[in-house]
């Protein structure tokens, strides 16, 4: 597949062109790397009870995707391949420290309530998945906009997650109340399912379902 | 650069490694003093919140709110530390080392407005995979807890990290850390429903057991050190 890309003519093309864009879209339904691919999902499950430190792990995600292409894509004619998973595993990690030391210094609550999952984005398939599937192989630019993408995937996913578990389990969404109290007076209960990691599950598999009784094309054929 | 033989590969990783470690020594540095401000900014909020303080601003007040003082494991006052840079985890790790360390405990009273001090208080100890911790407020009687708060590095998360929970740390208040003789018996964590009938017990955590009897040794550990400083001061200042 990269030898494809590589070997297109160098004619002068936009910036961001249809492939481009694609690389940014595609990860966002036809092959999110969470729903589709199926990569990811134990921090979906860990981080999603609330919207804020979900959007946080998004956005940390996005970042770390998206910088460890760049970089790898680089470097990827110097890596000797003997070490390449290492040297791929070390630049996430000096990534994924920044991150957290960021988040430490200056969203320390947050930081808190991400523990030690921010930390964990180092063994997350979909940032290793896209360094050897597509920043190895491509050029920086393309591999940057792979890793946006991604990061964006995964996002809209956890995203979706939480916004469901936060507004079942708690009746909240980013802490603010939006189940009014008469509802609650009126005997409904907040759902303790979706507070415990099991509840994504079910929100993820919902989605699956969702998204492929829509695009009738992911289904496998029998 | 070659990229297939040894030297080049070692080289390679030499410089990557370098950069890297380089990359994150700066930021680790820059980032420090951003980051020891939220601690001790989170820390003492977490004291002045024993006694109902939890006002987003009233921890810029700390020093005038609160006296601070410390004290060593015979309950004598040490003189010229601050009891806000004194590491209770750090000491108590220091005694383990050398038996004859004498651990400095931190503490501070706040004074209400009608006069009444309560003696807030610190705690450490470890649990299943790393350190615990909590804060406690002692009424000056100096049996009855007020109110306590908890927290951990790493506990498994709906196990023992239901430490830091309010339903955990709420069975606390109002429980005596003396029995009715007088004598140091601690609050326990442990197995069983307690009710306010039993004073110096509450629930532990199911599947919890390790963290929970970290938290009753660490309870047990310190209070009988902060307890032998308390009773020298209600013995010079009658009870009102």
């Amino acid at each position: 597949m990269s030898d494809v890309l590589v070997q297109s003519p160098a004619e002068k093309k936009p910036l961001i062109g249809k492939k481009e864009r694609k690389l940014i879209t595609d990860p966002l339904s036809d092959n999110n790397p969470v729903t589709i691919q199926v990569l990811g999902i134990c921090s979906a499950l860990a981080v999603t009870t609330q919207m804020k430190p979900t959007m946080v792990m998004a956005l940390s995600v996005t970042a770390v995707v998206a910088l460890s292409n760049l970089v790898i894509s680089i470097m990827r004619n110097a890596i000797p391949p003997r070490i390449r998973i290492i040297v791929q595993l070390t630049v996430v990690s000096v990534l994924v420290i920044l991150v957290d030391q960021i988040l430490k210094a200056y969203m320390y609550d947050i930081s808190k309530q991400l523990s030690v999952f921010v930390g964990l984005i180092i063994t997350n398939c979909i940032v290793m998945g896209r360094l050897e599937a597509y920043a190895m192989g491509n050029k920086p630019f393309p591999s940057l906009l792979d890793g946006l993408g991604n990061g964006f995937g995964y996002g809209a996913v956890i995203l979706t997650v939480a916004f469901f578990r936060e507004l079942l389990g708690s009746g909240k969404l980013f802490g603010f109340k939006v189940i009014p109290d008469a509802l609650y007076e009126a005997g409904y209960v907040n759902n303790g399912l979706m507070m415990i990691p099991a509840g994504a599950l079910f929100v993820v598999a919902c989605y699956i379902w969702i998204q492929r009784s829509f695009a009738k094309h992911l289904e496998e054929k029998e | 650069m070659s990229t297939k033989g040894n030297s080049g590969t070692i080289i390679f990783a030499l410089v990557v490694t370098t950069i890297s470690a380089a990359l994150l020594a700066a930021a680790a540095t820059i980032l420090k003093p951003a980051q020891d401000e939220n601690v001790l900014k989170e820390k003492q909020q977490n004291i002045l919140s024993l006694v109902g303080l939890t006002g987003p601003n009233d921890y810029k007040k700390f020093d005038e709110l609160v006296q601070g003082l410390v004290i060593d494991q015979e309950g004598q006052v040490v003189q010229g530390v601050q009891a806000m840079s004194l590491d209770l985890a750090l000491e108590k790790k220091l005694s383990t080392k050398n038996p004859l360390y004498k651990v400095r405990y931190p503490m501070f009273i706040y004074t209400d407005p009608s006069g009444r001090p309560t003696y807030l208080l610190q705690t450490a100890g470890t649990g299943l995979w790393g350190p615990i911790w909590g804060y406690l407020a002692l009424d000056q009687d100096g049996n009855t807890i007020r109110s306590a708060i908890f927290d951990h590095k790493g506990e498994t998360p709906g196990l023992g990290a239901e430490i830091n929970t309010d339903a955990f740390e709420q069975q606390f208040i109002q429980k005596k850390v003396l029995n009715d003789q007088g004598e140091f018996v601690s609050v326990k964590v442990e197995k069983g429903k307690h009710d306010a009938s039993m004073p110096h017990a509450v629930d532990a955590i199911s599947g919890g057991t390790i963290t929970s009897n970290g938290v009753s040794k660490m309870l047990e550990q310190d209070l009988a050190c902060y307890l032998k400083y308390i009773r020298s001061q209600t013995i010079q200042t009658p009870q009102i």
